[in-house]
């Protein structure tokens, strides 16, 4: 690429990657340079070719063009597992612990003695474990079982894990995904404290938000192909989204416009009106009121009750005391069928967990709550489930070759919108979506609040269920929770450290890092 | 700021977090799990006490002790297959082919009831036999983890399949006439105790050792546990899996040699029916069936509760017409004293 032999050489510089699986290309002629202590964000929409190099850079996969140095000199084979560990270390997306052993024994995890007809030295394991955890500031017991370990002490885990083979460079794939409002201001503490002693991210992810709080430089990929490397501070919200998607981003920049348009509308029947709902351990005497053709926001971080009062309202818990009512009647019988006759849909918080069975196809899992519909006295009759199934495909621009694909085929941001098209399958009164843009693409995003929008404008409602600031502007009204109560509600026109502060549980506070949606004032 | 050097061995942070957890192992909760049928057999050692005064005795106990040693070696490899999340039902047709095809290969091929080939030397027969275990379990592991076929078909249709083999090689007829060697481990005696128990637990104290010691041991549970995390902790998910189901293989056949030493002869139906005792004894003792959690010492008193069963009603007379119903309702019992005694869910 550039000029060698000025600066010290990259701890990770990749030339010219080409990779194809059978006749897609996943990369064309990529590079990437990630400079000592750097802390780099690599973004692109889903299918951009990131997970590809993340592979190649981890030795999981093998580049069939190009090459790939560390700190100047050429990767290790493929295969030498320890090596490659010594270079480069990896914190995937999905949770790579494993929850029945202990944390000190996921720590070492495959070298918990030093050689393998050695015995392993449970107290010495122990002690190493305490150590390398102390080493990195983070207070878990090394006894406890990791299953027991919050999402975010887990993460820290896998940091302190990858960091332990000694490489100094390690990758992030998406760590905030999992992650509570709070929880993410923690990393990124830590992450930065390790930045000082010299340690270089490359960090992925979809909140654009937090590329420019954390990074300082930022390598866009569309399509296969590396776009553009930059200071973060040079390249503002728009020319970044443009990057990423290769349109120009003035019109609706992420999240920020979908609902400009509409100042009324809040004037319809009640369509959800929920009066005292009381779940122990959850949530207490919440009362909340949705009418027709309004999308109200359920703030809230991750212990604050919101996400079980919405699975609540789908059937998912049966509420201890209190009464829901949809279009004005009464929902007694608890239980997700109940809750489906009554109109409300439901988008669950994990898709992959809740939402989708990967294996069947796109149709078959559109069509999961309306079966039926599909054929007369009990039968599915296929040429109805594809016709429903094609609808949908049509009404929410899901991106697959045909109805009969499997989900898991498809990315993330399509995958999400067959969620999406599947609560909306029953026509709801109200659909009730919790973090509706978990982990998915800003054009997804965007899209996916548009078709919220829309379910107001058709005169149902609308209920997101969110801590995603970018959700939460797009509704007309957000009612917070923390600790299970109801603390704060806003109309339009909130500022970002009010709402922050109500989800956080603190009354006021000198303002936030994560700033307003306008993304001009990053300080990089 | 906190990098100790390895010279100053004991950090005082580190020993205090040490000091401040001095009763957890490995496995945390995973220990209550494993000792939750201890309780329920001093129950039934009471009960068999209050049953009949012959309980009690030496010979009665080595009595139940040497019948399990058959079942433990088959639940010995279950319990390490399951671990390590995969199953293999046809152990109970390779106790009883083994035998047959070593014994076969060694045999005159004249003279006596069952005719043999004579191929190899009678001196040979065990460890044919064994050999013959690990050939099965390569094979079911060739299909399960090369060519991706679904392990419980796959071992389910290896049942059969072998079954129906002993039958066709030893013509549905019980082999009588075997070599000395072959069945000196399972009637011989050491000190006093049959040597198959001293066997037996020799084996389970090698193999829950190395689960607990070895790394490759701890692999089995990672790899249950999530075989994605443990190949890219670095493990060799495959290669581990495949060697687990030869191991599984070569104790089966093991046990194999146990029971025709032990009865005296390979009987056509040796081991059928097995599989459900041997799942029902794994199970029960803490192994769950989704892999990754578990010991061996469960598996053993899961083994143990169950023969004891069958001992204490034995001698208090119940017909042995009603022995299979109890057999069953004894199975769901210990299950839920298990589920409600560890206090997890067992999915």
């Amino acid at each position: 690429m550039a000029d060698p032999a000025t600066a010290p050489p990259a701890v990770a510089e990749a030339t010219g990657i080409g990779k194809r699986f059978g006749a897609t290309v996943a990369l064309r002629d990529a590079g990437i340079s990630v400079a000592p202590g750097e802390s780099h964000a690599l973004v692109g929409r889903n299918g951009a070719g990131k997970s590809t190099l993340v592979g190649i850079l981890t030795g999981l996969q093998q580049p069939d063009t190009g090459t790939l140095r560390f700190s100047g000199e050429p990767a290790p084979s493929v295969g030498d597992t320890d090596a490659w560990r010594s270079r480069v270390a990896c914190v995937y997306q999905r949770s790579t612990v494993i929850g029945d052993l202990s944390v000190a024994e996921n720590l070492f995890l495959n070298r918990q003695s030093p050689g393998a007809l050695r015995p392993i030295r449970w107290t010495a394991l122990r002690r190493r474990a305490s150590e390398l955890l102390g080493e990195y500031g983070v207070d878990i017991d090394p006894a406890a079982r990791a299953r027991d370990l919050t999402v975010e002490q887990r993460q820290f885990v896998e940091i302190a894990r990858a960091l332990s083979f000694g490489a100094r460079f390690i990758i992030l794939d998406e760590p905030t995904a999992r992650l509570d409002a709070r929880g993410i201001a923690r990393l990124f503490d830590k992450l930065r404290d390790l930045q000082r002693q010299g340690v270089a991210f490359l960090f992925i992810s979809h909140h654009l938000q937090e590329v420019y709080d954390l990074c300082t430089t930022v390598t866009v990929y569309r399509d296969a192909r590396h776009i553009v490397t930059a200071p973060v501070a040079d390249l503002d919200h728009d020319a970044l989204v443009e990057a990423m998607t290769g349109e120009s981003a003035a019109a609706p920049a992420a999240g920020a416009a979908p609902a400009t348009g509409r100042a009324t509308a809040a004037t319809g029947a009640p369509l959800l009106d929920v009066t005292g709902l009381t779940l122990r351990d959850a949530y207490a005497d919440v009362s909340l009121e949705v009418r027709a053709g309004e999308v109200v926001g359920l703030a809230g971080a991750t212990a604050s009750g919101n996400v079980r009062l919405a699975e609540t309202l789908a059937g998912l818990h049966r509420a201890d005391t209190g009464r829901i009512a949809v279009a004005g009647r009464e929902v007694r019988a608890s239980g997700v069928p109940a809750a489906l006759a009554a109109g409300v849909g439901l988008v669950p918080e994990d898709r992959h967990h809740q939402g989708l069975v990967g294996s069947r196809s796109v149709a078959e899992n559109a069509t999961l709550t309306v079966t039926d519909q599909l054929g007369p006295y009990g039968t599915v009759l296929p040429s109805r489930t594809r016709e429903f199934a094609e609808r949908m495909i049509k009404d929410l621009d899901i991106r697959t070759p045909g109805a009969g694909t499997p989900v898991s085929a498809l990315s993330g941001g399509n995958q999400q919108k067959v969620v999406v098209a599947r609560a909306l399958a029953t026509d709801p009164h109200v659909l009730v979506a919790v973090r509706p843009t978990n982990g998915v693409d800003v054009r997804s995003k965007e899209f996916l609040l548009g078709r919220i929008r829309k379910v107001a404008d058709d005169g149902r409602a609308a209920l997101v269920v969110s801590d995603e600031l970018d959700d939460l502007r797009a509704c007309d009204r957000i009612v917070a929770m923390f600790h299970g109560r109801v603390v704060a509600e806003f109309g339009r026109g909130w500022r970002d450290e009010d709402l922050v502060a109500a989800m956080e549980g603190v009354a006021a506070r000198p303002a936030q890092e994560r700033d307003t949606e306008q993304g001009e004032e990053q300080e990089g | 700021m906190s990098t100790t050097t390895d010279v100053t061995e004991p950090v005082p942070a580190a020993e205090a977090a040490a000091a401040g957890t001095p009763r957890r192992v490995p496995g945390g909760l995973a220990r209550f799990r494993e000792l939750s049928l201890v309780p329920a057999i001093l129950v039934l050692g009471v009960i068999g006490f209050i049953v009949s005064p012959a309980f009690l005795t030496s010979d009665n106990l080595i009595g139940v002790a040497q019948q399990s040693t058959e079942l433990s070696l088959l639940v010995l490899a279950q319990a390490l297959i399951l671990i390590a999340g995969r199953m293999d039902l046809s152990l109970e047709s390779t106790i009883g082919v083994a035998p047959v095809i070593a014994v076969w290969l060694v045999l005159p091929a004249a003279g006596g009831r069952f005719t043999g080939l004579e191929l190899l030397p009678v001196w040979t027969a065990i460890p044919v036999c064994l050999l013959v275990g690990a050939v099965i379990g390569a094979v079911n592991g060739f299909f399960i983890l090369k060519l991706r076929l679904n392990g419980f078909i796959v071992t389910l249709g290896a049942l059969t399949m072998l079954r129906g083999l002993q039958i066709a090689i030893s013509e549905g007829r019980s082999i009588v006439e075997l070599p000395a060697s072959f069945t000196y481990l399972g009637h011989a005696s050491w000190a006093g105790v049959p040597a198959a128990i001293w066997v037996c637990a020799l084996l389970f104290a090698v193999g829950g050792c190395a689960l607990a010691w070895l790394r490759h041991g701890r692999a089995l549970y990672a790899i249950g546990g999530n075989p994605e995390a443990a190949r890219t902790a670095g493990i060799r998910v495959d290669r581990i899996t495949w060697v687990v189901l030869i191991v599984g293989g070569v104790l089966a056949a093991f046990a194999g040699v146990l029971y025709s030493g032990h009865y005296g002869s390979i009987s056509a139906d040796q081991g059928s029916g097995w599989i459900f005792q041997v799942f029902a004894a794994t199970v029960i003792g803490g192994v769950s069936l989704n892999g990754g959690r578990g010991t061996l010492f469960g598996a053993l008193t899961g083994v143990l509760t169950l023969q004891l069963v069958v001992n204490v009603m034995t001698l208090a007379g119940v017909p042995p017409l009603w022995n299979q119903f109890l057999n069953g309702a004894i199975i769901i019992v210990a299950l839920i004293i298990s589920r409600f005694a560890s206090g997890e869910k067992q999915e």
